[in-house]
């Protein structure tokens, strides 16, 4: 690590302010930028610690019914207090370790989006808003590939709103290092038509499957999805899987993703 | 009723209260007044000239005390290699310079160009960023066998090419084995590679160094298996420090698993850097650097090929095998794959001709050394597969092949210089089929299938020689240290002891199984017994814990000195009680005169040792205390059989280990819990060998595994419960105590049981698949059954 300085605002308004120096860096969990910090991969001058900051905590339903989330929730908060949206409660529950999941945040693993995070997955294929200190993002407006979103320098997440949908599961093929997804697909069928999210296999990040939406939302039946596929040479290749083994994943856990929704299931790891 | 003290019983770990508890003292916990800290500039290219270090800017950054590179080495010692292989012709192998800091070269990633000692670690880490080094980047050498072809770019340019050794074991059988292969009625033949690893204990290496120019005493702590090898290898070879101006600490060590056996640069260094300097200096690997500096396991490639007659006996096994030594030669790497590996080939069977050749191999990667099982694994591995394979080709049951080629008679002299003293191969394949309830195997299949996943069954026997090792023999196969061990048992006045042990414990239990084997033979309870471990000033010599050798010759050396001790001890009983020393019999601490009442207790003789009131001054001397050095007359063969169940999924190839069993035969067993947790986690070992771990290298010789972000270290829910068992018991017929080492065991046995379970599972599933190189990932899997 290099020496750097702290800030604990109390309020959104003032953290903003405090992000206004040069250099200077929000603070979520800290489960991904801290390991940073040590390897001295980073070197901001300023760490600006959401963690106290009250208006961007916890869980609650709005007018609408959408499922709104503080940006400094932590994943075990979420996994807590998200039970009216089972399949993001589950997905909660299965990021990382207790250690992560009791730092980790909601609002700092969307701002890091890591093209194999799970949050990403859940709120492409929820449609949901991504709403920041100055304005609100539609998911489908807001990843734009690896590690890049639609975030301005200094522009923080302070709630995620969800709408719920009436079947939803997450699938999750863990990477056996990391336990990060290799590829995880959400699925979730809302009135108006299914949304499938698949993370940790593009090389653009997490993305829509709009060919295997369509068949779906004709007939939300796996077998729907037989016979479709994606194009290996987008997918990642790297030491655990290559191209079109990933590619092959996305077809089958897809399909476990349908069965499991429609069974009324919340998802499954291949991690115990 | 199981006993509750003594041999055979198994009392808690009573070193576990201060793991527990975090007063353990590893390391790290040791800080010395005045201390500097050391931050080393590693390598980022595998292979590059050094053209220069600009040290100027660090030199002047706050805290720095001082800067070092490759020329302040010059004329102190080589890193030394302490076996000598002699190759297939006669000649001895080709041995490298190994400098504490690279000089003129770096040669793989993590080799240190230069170190920044500085008043605290981040003034250090910051300097170590303004070091400027001119490195010019050369062709890295990474596959083996491009390595040894003809031209190819040299990791070390004295030497005449990047082959260390060929080497050929039994050389005289070389063409009696090819005849025996053009003979045979079958050859099955497997080619394979034995996966590279990183041991990963869970404490980095941390090394301190001071000096007392007072005195001319030098100190190093150090995370090591064998503090007083560490202090002959550096003192005598590298530093020129005799043993008695040396001492070498190895406190509590986090784990070791073969990888803290060896002398590392950074000891050395900081050793010499506390004198040059004149205050302590400290080093402590971050996990990154242990990634790329701690001695890597394994990476063998291998082709095996088994000879069988028309009646399916073996009659010939070769062997050829690369084995990586990376870029210089670590302590104990050119054994591993020769006398821990060939002689181990013949398994459980008997096949009268067997040859191999092993290639070892420079390369532009981390130093490969002994990882738990140490050759042993290799060799079970490719022979376990390849009995599989056969039986399969020859559509007979893998485990009735087995059983018509054990060996059943003993002692038994294998064709491959060793001999087996004990054993019952047969009674653990028994045991084996019962608790691991082969007969419901069937049942729990179609279980399987009815949830659409396909099961398999793997088993395997192993073989392993322990208890390393009779010195005589290791010396005339090139080890160039004794291969004893000492005790030393000091009773004290109040009957009390001290035993100073040179095997060393990092997680192996020795202050509780030890305990109670001294215990035991005086017939007090263990509480009384203390068992000291891990400081050249207070043991007499010792030449540390690998192998499965604690027990089997740290342990026998205990029970010699204590024999010691109870000799002298009944010589005083028989003062105290005026009758004949022949006469006094000791049990559960009394000591008393054959066909009388009369008796006295430990306390009393001990306290008489040190209180010689009343003593037979002008025959013994006061004072309880006995040294013994024990050198074993052969090594130990522990035997087994393994079980592996796994599930796979036919979409994915991903695969779980849903149950595993275990029946080994240890020989006799001091403490039973304990010798359970050593095959627990030796099977968790080898199930991450099997299924998760590899160390990756690209081909600019990147490790692009340095991170448990990519190197897949098994979790507990990654391993099922076990059943595992170690009633069958052929005790070592050579050393007191009759036990044969457990440590290794589960590292050894279990990868070829998962491996032959997987490809039994696949060909359930009607997917001819013969063999898959570990680790078996979901991918690699599922790619071998695209096309099969
Ligand atoms: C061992 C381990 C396992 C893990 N496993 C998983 C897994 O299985 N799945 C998974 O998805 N993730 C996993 N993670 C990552 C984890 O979920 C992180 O918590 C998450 O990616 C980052 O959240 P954070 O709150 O810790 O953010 P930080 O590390 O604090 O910050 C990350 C980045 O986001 C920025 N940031 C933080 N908060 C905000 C905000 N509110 N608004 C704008 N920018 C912000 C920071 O400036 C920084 O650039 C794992 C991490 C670890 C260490």
């Amino acid at each position: 690590m290099y020496a750097f300085e702290m800030e604990r605002p109390q309020t959104i308004a003032d953290a903003v302010a405090a992000l206004k120096d040069e250099d200077a860096q929000a603070l979520g969990g800290g489960q991904t930028l801290i390991p940073t910090l040590k390897q001295r991969l980073a070197m901001p001058s300023k760490l600006v610690s959401l963690h106290g900051i009250a208006q961007m905590k916890g869980v609650c339903t709005d007018d609408d019914g959408r499922i709104c989330i503080g940006g400094a929730t932590t994943h075990q908060q979420v996994s807590e207090s998200a039970g009216d949206y089972p399949a993001l409660a589950w997905l909660a529950s299965r990021i990382g370790d207790p250690a992560v999941r009791n730092r980790g945040t909601i609002g700092g693993s969307l701002a890091n989006n890591d093209p194999s995070a799970c949050y990403p997955a859940a709120a492409l294929g929820s449609g949901a808003v991504i709403v920041t200190d100055n304005r609100e993002i539609a998911a489908d407006d807001y990843f734009q590939g690896m590690f890049t979103t639609a975030l301005n320098e200094g522009e923080i997440i302070t709630e995620v709103k969800f709408p719920v949908p009436s079947h939803a599961a997450y699938m999750k093929f863990i990477q056996p290092a990391s336990r990060f997804p290799l590829v995880a697909v959400f699925v979730a069928k809302f009135d108006d038509g299914v949304r499938v999210a698949i993370t940790g296999a593009s090389e653009e990040g997490v993305f829509r499957w709009g060919e295997a939406e369509s068949a779906l939302s004709g007939n939300f039946a796996p077998e729907a999805v037989d016979g479709l596929s994606v194009d290996p040479s987008g997918m990642i290749g790297d030491l655990h899987g290559t191209k079109e083994y990933r590619a092959h994943l996305v077809g089958v856990m897809t399909k476990r993703a349908v069965k499991a929704a429609a069974a009324g299931e919340t998802g499954v790891s291949s991690a115990h | 009723m199981p006993k509750d003290s003594g041999i055979g019983a198994s009392p808690k770990r009573r070193e576990d209260v201060r793991f527990l508890t975090g007063r353990g003292q590893y390391t790290d916990d040791i800080n010395i007044n005045g201390q500097l800290y050391v931050h080393f500039l590693r390598s980022d290219m595998a292979h590059a000239t050094i053209n220069g270090i600009d040290t100027s800017e660090a030199e002047g950054m706050p805290g720095v005390v001082r800067v070092f590179t490759g020329a302040d080495f010059e004329g102190v010692g080589s890193i030394p290699c302490g076996w000598q292989v002699t190759d297939r012709h006669g000649e001895p192998m080709q041995e490298p310079a190994h400098p504490v800091l690279a000089q003129g070269k770096v040669r793989h990633v993590g080799d240190p160009i230069a170190a920044v000692v500085a008043e605290t670690y981040a003034q250090a880490r910051d300097a170590a960023e303004a070091l400027v080094p001119d490195l010019e980047e050369l062709p890295a050498v990474i596959d083996m066998k491009d390595a040894v072809k003809d031209g190819t770019t040299k990791v070390h340019d004295d030497l005449t090419s990047n082959l260390c050794y060929d080497w050929g074991f039994v050389e005289e059988n070389r063409d009696a084995v090819a005849k025996a292969m053009d003979e045979a009625a079958h050859v099955t033949t497997l080619e394979l590679v034995n996966n590279r690893l990183v041991a990963n204990p869970m404490e980095p290496r941390v090394a301190v160094g001071d000096y007392n120019p007072g005195t001319d005493d030098h100190t190093l702590y150090t995370t090591s298996q064998n503090p007083h090898v560490i202090r002959l290898l550096m003192g005598a070879f590298v530093l020129g420090i005799p043993e008695h101006k040396l001492r070498v600490v190895a406190p509590d060590v986090g784990g070791g698993f073969g990888t803290k056996i060896f002398h590392y640069a950074e000891e050395a260094f900081v050793t010499f850097a506390a004198k040059q300097i004149g205050r302590p200096v400290k080093w402590t690997a971050s996990r990154s650097e242990a990634f790329m500096s701690d001695a890597h396991g394994r990476d063998h490639v291998t082709k095996i090929e088994l000879a069988l007659d028309a009646e399916n006996n073996f009659t010939a096994i070769r062997t050829e095998t690369y084995a990586n030594m990376g870029a210089y030669l670590s302590t104990f790497a050119p054994s591993v794959p020769t006398w821990l590996h060939g002689t181990l080939m013949a398994g459980n069977y008997k096949t009268p001709l067997i040859y191999v050749n092993v290639k070892a191999v420079f390369t532009n990667t981390v130093p490969v050394d002994a990882y738990r099982g140490a050759g042993r694994p290799e060799a079970t591995f490719q022979l376990e597969r390849v009995i599989d394979k056969a039986a399969r080709e020859l559509g007979v049951d893998p485990l009735a092949l087995r059983r018509q080629n054990f060996i059943t008679e003993f002692p038994y002299a294998t064709p491959v210089a060793v001999e087996y003293d004990t054993g019952d191969y047969e009674a653990t394949l028994s045991k084996l089929e019962e608790i691991a309830d082969i007969s419901g195997f069937e049942a729990r299949r179609r279980e399987s299938e009815a949830k659409g996943k396909w099961r398999g069954l793997g088993m395997n026997c192993y073989i392993e020689a322990c208890g390393i090792a009779p010195s005589a023999l290791v010396g005339q196969l090139g080890a160039r240290a004794g291969l004893y061990e000492s005790a030393t048992v000091r009773v004290n006045a109040t009957g009390g002891l001290s035993v100073m042990t040179g095997s060393h414990s990092h997680g192996q239990g020795h202050e509780t199984s030890f305990a109670q084997v001294v215990a035991d033979m005086i017939g007090i309870d263990d509480g009384m017994v203390e068992i000291v471990h891990g400081d050249t000033s207070k043991v007499p010599m010792g030449m540390g814990t690998y192998g499965s050798r604690s027990l089997a010759v740290g342990g026998s050396a205990i029970v010699r000195a204590t024999e010691k001790i109870i000799a002298k001890a009944k010589k005083i009983a028989a003062h105290l009680m005026e009758a004949s020393e022949g006469d006094i019999e000791l049990k559960d601490g009394q000591f008393t005169v054959a066909g009388t009442d009369k008796s006295v207790a430990w306390g009393d003789v001990t306290l008489a040792a040190y209180v010689p009131h009343n003593y037979p001054l002008e025959e013994i001397e006061p004072g309880l205390e006995e040294t013994a050095f024990y050198d074993p007359a052969n090594f130990t063969y522990p035997s087994g059989a393994y079980a592996c169940e796994v599930e796979v999924d036919p979409e994915t190839g991903h695969v779980t280990i849903e149950r595993f069993a275990a029946a080994d035969d240890f020989g006799n067993v001091v403490n039973p819990m304990i010798v359970e947790g050593q095959v627990h986690g030796g099977l968790a070992q080898g199930i991450g060998q099997a299924l998760l771990e590899n160390c990756s290298y690209d081909e600019d010789g990147q490790l692009i595994s340095a991170s448990y972000m990519d190197y897949a270290m098994p979790r507990a829910d990654d391993v099922p419960m076990f059943d595992v068992d170690h009633s069958c018991q052929t005790p070592c017929t050579h050393n007191p105590l009759g036990v044969k080492g457990c440590g290794e065991a589960g590292a050894i046995g279990s990868p070829p049981a998962v491996v032959n379970a997987v490809i039994d599972a696949l060909q359930s599933g009607g997917k001819n698949v013969m063999h898959i190189d570990m680790p078996l990932s979901p991918n690699r899997v599922w790619a071998a059954m695209q096309g099969a």
